[in-house]
C-alpha cells in the first residue's frame, strides 16, 4: 500500500455536532495553494477525461489486429507504435485508462463501504466487538496486501471484476483500523458527551456526530489507496489475474511487452508511463489533501 | 520485559488463529466442488475421490478446518497437486532465493533511503529536500515490474552488461549470482527506499528539533557530529521499526520482480501455483508469509522495546 495516513483529523475548533462549512473551505484554500497537489488533480482529471472520451479520441480500434503492422515503431500513423499483433498501442493505452480508473475507484469504494462501518462499530461500541474486529483486522493485515489479493483473485478466478473485489477486500483492514482509531479520538470529545447527555440514541451519535468528524483522514487515505489500487490492478493484470485479453489494460500490455523488449521497446514504455503518471498524480493529490486537512499544518 | 513479551505473545495467538481461518476460508471462494477444481483439467475420478477423502470434503466446515489446522500444526501444509511434493518442502526449497533477493533489496533500500532522508531533513527547504522528495515519490509511484523491464532494456538489451533473466546459485558462481540478482534487488529496493526516505525525514525532523540536539549545538559540537551522533542515533529506532513493517511490501514486490526476471523464488512459486490451479500451494505460501510477517512484527516490537530505555523502565 501507499503511505499510511498519519493521525490527523478535521479541525474540531467548531466543536459542533454539525460540521461548519468553514474548515472545509479553509482546507480547500490550502489545497489550492499547493502546486504539486493541483498538478496531481489536473493529471487525474486528464485521465478521467481520457477514459470517458476513449471512443472518440482513440485513433484506432484497440482490439483490431493488423498483420501488416506487427511491432511497428512509433510513426505518424501509430504515434506509440503497434504491438505483437498489429494493434495500435496509443489506442490501447487510452482505452486501458478505463480499466485502471475503474479498478482504483471501485476497489476503494468496496474498502470504504466495508471498512468504515466496521471500524465505526469497533471504535464506538468497544468491548468484545472491538477486540474481535481488531483481531480479524490484524489477521488481514498480517497477509501482505498484494499476496492476499493474488490469492483471492486466484481462488475467485481471473477477471477485472474479481481483481477489483480482491483488491477492495484486501485493502479494507486499513480503513477499519483508520476509522476505529479516529473514532476512539473523537468519541471522548465534549460535543459527543453533550450529544449523549441530551439523550441521543447511540446510532445517531455514531452517524451524526462521530462519523462526520472522521471523514477528513478517510478522504486522504482513500485518495492514497486509489494510487495503490491502480498499481495493484496493473500488477494483477500483469500476472494474468486481472483484465483478460483482448480487452486493453496497462498491466497486461506490459506482460506481453516484456517478451518483445529487445525489438519493440515502445510496447513497454507507454503503458508503464501511464501507470506511473496516474499513480504519481493520486499520490501528489493525497499528500496535498493530507497537508490541507491536517490542522497541525496551520 | 517478560511481562511485555507475554502480553505481546497473547495478542499474536488469536491473530494467527484468525490468519489460519482466513487462509482456510480462501478455499470457500472456489466456485463449485473444490475436489473437482483441485483435481485440475484431467478430472480423474480416482484423484477426485482421493482429494475428497484427503481434504475431508464430506465433513462439515468446522471439522475440515480442524483437520487442516491439525496438519498445519504438525508441519503438514498438504501436498502439491502438480508434482506430489509436500507444500512445506516446496516452500523451503524456494525460500533461500527470495531471502537473498529480499536481503539485497533491503540493503539497497537502506543505503539509498536513509542518507536521502537525512539530507532532506538537514537541508529542509533546499534543493536536496526537493530532490529527495522527488526521489521518494518516484519510488512509491513506479510499478516495480515496469522499472524491471526498463532496466532490462537498458542494462541487458542496450548495454549488454547484465543478464536479463535467470538465476545462478551463489554456491555455484558467486559473481554470476550477484550479476543476476543486482537488477531485481534494485527494482525491489527502489520502492522501499522511497518509503524509508520519508520515515527517516520525518524522524530526523522531529529529533533535530529536540532540546538535546539544541544543547549539543550550544556546546559547539560540529554539525556532522550533531546530526549523526545525536540526531540519527535517536531517529534510527523508529526508522528500523517501520522498516521491518516494509517486509510485506518486500514480499509482495518479490512476486512481481521474480516474475519479470524469471527468478525461481517464493513469488514465482505462488504464481506458478495459481496458474497450475495448485491451490494448496497458494494457501501454504500465504500462510508461511503471514506467519513470518507476524513474527517479524513481534521481533520489531521487541527490538523497539529493547533499545528504548523509557519503555524498559
Amino acid at each position: 500500500m501507499a503511505a499510511v495516513l498519519e493521525p490527523g483529523g478535521l479541525p474540531r475548533d467548531g466543536a459542533a455536532p454539525a460540521l461548519p462549512a468553514g474548515p472545509w473551505r479553509r482546507a480547500l484554500r490550502r489545497l489550492r495553494r499547493r502546486r504539486s497537489a493541483m498538478f496531481g488533480l489536473a493529471v487525474v482529471l486528464l485521465f478521467v477525461v481520457m477514459a470517458l472520451a476513449a471512443p472518440w479520441i482513440a485513433p484506432h480500434d484497440p482490439i483490431a489486429t493488423s498483420w501488416s503492422a506487427i511491432r511497428k515503431a512509433p510513426s505518424a500513423a501509430h504515434w506509440f507504435g503497434t504491438d505483437e499483433i498489429g494493434r495500435d498501442v496509443l489506442s490501447r493505452v487510452i482505452w486501458g485508462t478505463q480499466a485502471s480508473l475503474l479498478a482504483g475507484v471501485v476497489s476503494v469504494s468496496i474498502s470504504l463501504l466495508l471498512g468504515v462501518p466496521i471500524g465505526l462499530a469497533a471504535g464506538f461500541l468497544g468491548g468484545w466487538v472491538d477486540a474481535l474486529i481488531s483481531r480479524i483486522t490484524d489477521a488481514f493485515l498480517a497477509c501482505p496486501f498484494l499476496i492476499l489479493a493474488i490469492a483471492m483473485a486466484a481462488f475467485l478466478g481471473p477477471s477485472l471484476t474479481n481483481a477489483m473485489i480482491a483488491i477492495g477486500i484486501s485493502a479494507t483492514p486499513i480503513f477499519v483500523r483508520l476509522t476505529r482509531g479516529q473514532v476512539l479520538n473523537v468519541k471522548v470529545e465534549d460535543y459527543v458527551e453533550a450529544a449523549r447527555a441530551v439523550g441521543n440514541p447511540p446510532w445517531r451519535i455514531a452517524l451524526a456526530h462521530v462519523l462526520p468528524n472522521v471523514t477528513a483522514p478517510l478522504i486522504v487515505q482513500a485518495t492514497l489507496a486509489i494510487a495503490a489500487a491502480v498499481i495493484a490492478e496493473a500488477s494483477l493484470s500483469f500476472l494474468g489475474l486481472g483484465q483478460q485479453p483482448p480487452a486493453p489494460s496497462w498491466g497486461s500490455m506490459l506482460n506481453t511487452a516484456k517478451n518483445y523488449i529487445d525489438n519493440a521497446p515502445w510496447m513497454a514504455i507507454w503503458p508503464g508511463l501511464a501507470i506511473f503518471l496516474l499513480v504519481l498524480a493520486f499520490n501528489l493529490l493525497g499528500d496535498g489533501l493530507r497537508d490541507a486537512l491536517d490542522p497541525r499544518q496551520r | 520485559m517478560a511481562e511485555f513479551l507475554l502480553k505481546r505473545l497473547a495478542t499474536i495467538v488469536p491473530t494467527l488463529i484468525f490468519v489460519s481461518m482466513l487462509i482456510f476460508g480462501l478455499q470457500q471462494l472456489l466456485p463449485g466442488d473444490p475436489a473437482k477444481i483441485l483435481a485440475g483439467e484431467e478430472q480423474d475420478p480416482t484423484v477426485i475421490a482421493h482429494l475428497r477423502e484427503k481434504l475431508h470434503l464430506d465433513e462439515p466446515l468446522p471439522m475440515r478446518y480442524a483437520y487442516w489446522m491439525g496438519g498445519v500444526l504438525r508441519g503438514d501444509l498438504g501436498e502439491s497437486i502438480r508434482n506430489q511434493q509436500p507444500v512445506l518442502d516446496l516452500v523451503l526449497q524456494k525460500l533461500p532465493v527470495t531471502i537473498q533477493l529480499a536481503t539485497m533489496a533491503m540493503a539497497i533500500a537502506l543505503l539509498i533511503g536513509i542518507p536521502a532522508g537525512i539530507a532532506s531533513a538537514v537541508g529542509r527547504g533546499t534543493i536536496w529536500d526537493t530532490l529527495a522528495n522527488v526521489f521518494a515519490l518516484w519510488g512509491i509511484s513506479t510499478p516495480n515490474f515496469w522499472l524491471g523491464i526498463l532496466l532490462i532494456l537498458l542494462f541487458s538489451v542496450q548495454l549488454g552488461w547484465l543478464p536479463a533473466s535467470g538465476y545462478v546459485s551463489p554456491f555455484e558462481d558467486l559473481r554470476a549470482n550477484l550479476a543476476s540478482m543486482i537488477m531485481p534487488a534494485f527494482v525491489l529496493g527502489n520502492a522501499i527506499a522511497g518509503v524509508l526516505m520519508r520515515h527517516t525525514r520525518s524522524a530526523m525532523l522531529q529529533v533535530l528539533s529536540a532540546d538535546y540536539v539544541r544543547t549539543a549545538r550550544a556546546k559547539g559540537l560540529r554539525e556532522r557530529v550533531v546530526v549523526l551522533r545525536h540526531g540519527l542515533r535517536n531517529a534510527l529506532v523508529p526508522i528500523i521499526t517501520l522498516g521491518a513493517l516494509e517486509f510485506g511490501t518486500l514480499l509482495s514486490g518479490a512476486v512481481l520482480t521474480e516474475q519479470v526476471f524469471t527468478i525461481p523464488g517464493f513469488g514465482k512459486l505462488i504464481i506458478d501455483a495459481v496458474f497450475n490451479r495448485d491451490y494448496l500451494v497458494v494457501q501454504g505460501v500465504v500462510l508461511v508469509t503471514a506467519t513470518t510477517y507476524v513474527v517479524l512484527n513481534l521481533l520489531a516490537d521487541l527490538a523497539y522495546f529493547a533499545v528504548n530505555p523509557r519503555l524498559r523502565n
